[in-house]
């Protein structure tokens, strides 16, 4: 069961003299909710940014699935079943749902003439069915550049699940979404992992959503892994709250 | 029956006109075959500029490419090159007309091609450059060109290469290059009416909206790139081979590589017309050519002015083009297939669903 599918070991990454993350180490879970918090600036968003290989690391190594992947670049990472969503929401937004949900599907076995294929009745219906899944069905043929910033979230998520990834990054799920939309969004999210078995390695800042939610919490601060453990561990650890609250 | 002719409309209006326009007009044959050759120019230029988003400045290079690969090839099949184009001021070279139709024939297949393959090999270089950046790397691709096969005495230099002499009488020839450009614009836009409505077209809607995202996504953006260019660039290269013939010379910097007519007409034909649509290009064209050929006759000297105005207008007022005007002011009329009598839903009116913010 505790099988670790994505293993960081020493990673450590600078932009010039700032030290943005600095040796860290962590591993996540197989089919588990493993949550990422620490206060702004601690360098959660960049150490994703490292592991679905958006710039190169300085140094250290990230393992996904046994597979070493910190040479790879972002396409071929994506394609292994290793997917992010954005901080700040990223949509297709001049194509309607529906084109969004179809141009999701899995490329990791798509070869050349693949581009020209058009998509098949059971592709349209699972992308229909996960637009229901997230609440967008009604809206599926509305310009995704349209939609509210949380319906592009509740969007982003479908396009992800979409995918088929193994492993989904999400880098603030509920950052700017109604307070009363994000119990739908976290009965979602556990559905997603439970229903679809897909591991989940959330950035959260709302400490009432990670601490439902995650098996498991890693705690950062200055660029640093300061602390981890399972959440109510973490809830009472000096160290992190002193991070966030700041020292007395 | 009738459902294909309903959903073939514009094909078959188009069909139509294009194939008894000749006989018609036959006075303005050669205009009418021009704008055909402008159409296949916006249509093709959408692809990039309008469906994926790159604003290519250079495309009129595939169109010179094509031009010069289909001389040398229809010349080298039967003589050297370089005394040809050396020769042709003082001595006739005559072609048999199976030499010219083997010729013509095999020139624009490898003009085609040709440009497809440097297309793709551009791709390597100039798809790292992104907005801007892109349109002055392409922009630089064609004036290169232009300087280069300007000093390459091989292909006749700046004093061009005078183009096999068509087998026929002058009435039959116009007929045969109208019909030739006229075909080729038909398939391309058929081609392109199949291509959108598949995975290819939604990709390259995508790099258009967020190519980060897209790659994020794990799609094979640079493949979708190079091939939707090479695409482009076939068609211009089989364009510029024929147009080659039809003029029956080319030189580099006024006909092979004319960046500031042909390479620009094609960006303000597709803005006029809207961009990232299948028919825009093909407005945009028309009316484009039109407004340019009656100003030629009806107000030279002034005609430059009049299509700079045009240009500053499309492009300061009227950037989203006829198509897209339509489009925001019918949008009922434009939604996609399957949703035809759409409920208020669909429009947005509804209240939210339970869920959705």
């Amino acid at each position: 069961m505790s099988e670790p599918i994505i293993e960081l070991h020493d990673v450590s990454k600078a932009y010039g003299g700032v030290i943005a993350n600095r040796a860290v180490s962590l591993t996540v879970e197989r089919g588990s909710i493993t949550g990422l918090i620490g206060p702004n600036g601690s360098g959660k968003t960049t150490l994703f940014n490292s592991i679905v290989g958006y710039h190169p690391i300085n140094s250290g190594s990230i393992r996904f699935d046994g597979r070493e992947i910190s040479q790879l670049r972002v396409q071929e990472i994506a394609r292994l079943g290793l997917l992010r969503t954005f901080q700040t929401t990223r949509i297709y937004g001049k194509m309607d749902c529906m084109h969004n949900m179809l141009i999701s599907i899995p490329h990791r076995k798509a070869r050349y003439f693949d581009m020209f294929a058009r998509e098949r009745p059971e592709v349209v219906e699972r992308a229909e069915q996960l637009l229901a899944f997230v609440g967008l069905y009604e809206k599926r043929f509305l310009r995704a550049g349209s939609l509210s910033f949380g319906q592009q979230k509740l969007l982003e998520f479908a396009m992800a699940l979409m995918n088929e990834p193994t492993v989904l990054l999400l880098d603030e799920p509920t950052a700017g979404i109604n307070p009363t939309l994000i119990n739908g969004l976290l009965d979602r999210l556990k559905r997603a992992n439970a229903e679809f078995g897909i591991t989940l390695f959330i950035i959260e800042h709302n400490m009432r959503v990670i601490m439902n939610t995650a098996s498991k919490i890693y705690c950062m601060a200055h660029g640093e892994l300061l602390a981890e453990g399972p959440p109510a561990e973490i809830q009472r650890d000096r160290r992190v709250i002193e991070a966030y609250l700041g020292e007395h | 029956m009738t459902l294909f002719v309903r959903r073939n409309l514009p094909f078959l209006l188009i069909f139509a006109m294009g194939a008894v326009a000749p006989f018609l007009f036959p006075d303005i044959s050669n205009e009418i075959a021009v704008l055909w050759l402008m159409i296949l120019f916006a249509s093709t230029w959408d692809i990039l500029g309008g469906q994926m988003g790159y604003n290519s400045l250079g495309n009129i290079f595939f169109f010179g490419a094509g031009m010069y690969i289909c001389a040398v090839v229809q010349i080298g099949l039967y003589y050297d090159v370089g005394m040809y184009t050396s020769g042709a001021r003082t001595t006739h070279i005559v072609f048999t007309n199976a030499q010219y139709f083997t010729g013509f024939a095999l020139g624009t297949l490898a003009g085609g091609v040709g440009a497809a393959v440097l297309a793709v090999a551009a791709g390597f270089i100039l798809f790292g450059l992104r907005g801007p950046y892109f349109a002055i790397g392409t922009l630089g691709l064609a004036i290169a060109a232009a300087e280069l096969i300007s000093s390459w005495e091989w292909v006749g230099a700046a004093s061009g290469i005078s183009m096999p002499v068509f087998p026929g009488a002058p009435e039959t020839q116009k007929l045969f290059f109208y019909f030739l450009l006229f075909a080729l614009a038909f398939v391309l836009l058929i081609f392109l009416r199949w291509l959108y409505s598949t995975n290819f077209g939604i990709a390259l809607n995508a790099i258009r909206d967020d190519e980060e995202k897209a790659e994020a996504m794990g799609l094979h953006t640079r493949r979708y790139k190079r091939t939707a260019w090479a695409i482009s660039a076939a068609f211009l290269g089989v364009s510029g081979a024929i147009f080659a013939n039809m003029t029956g010379f080319i030189e580099p910097r006024d006909i092979a590589f004319p960046t500031t007519t042909f390479n620009l007409y094609m960006v303000v034909m597709v803005l006029l017309g809207g961009k990232g649509t299948l028919w825009g290009p093909v407005v945009g064209a028309v009316i484009f050519h039109t407004l340019k050929e009656v100003t030629w006759t009806y107000f030279l000297g002034w005609q430059y002015v009049a299509l700079g105005l045009l240009i500053v207008v499309t492009i300061v007022y009227f950037q989203q083009g006829v198509v897209g005007w339509l489009m925001e002011k019918y949008p009922r009329r434009f939604l996609p297939r399957g949703t035809q009598q759409p409920d208020q839903r669909a429009i947005g009116l509804a209240p939210q669903p339970e869920g959705a913010e």
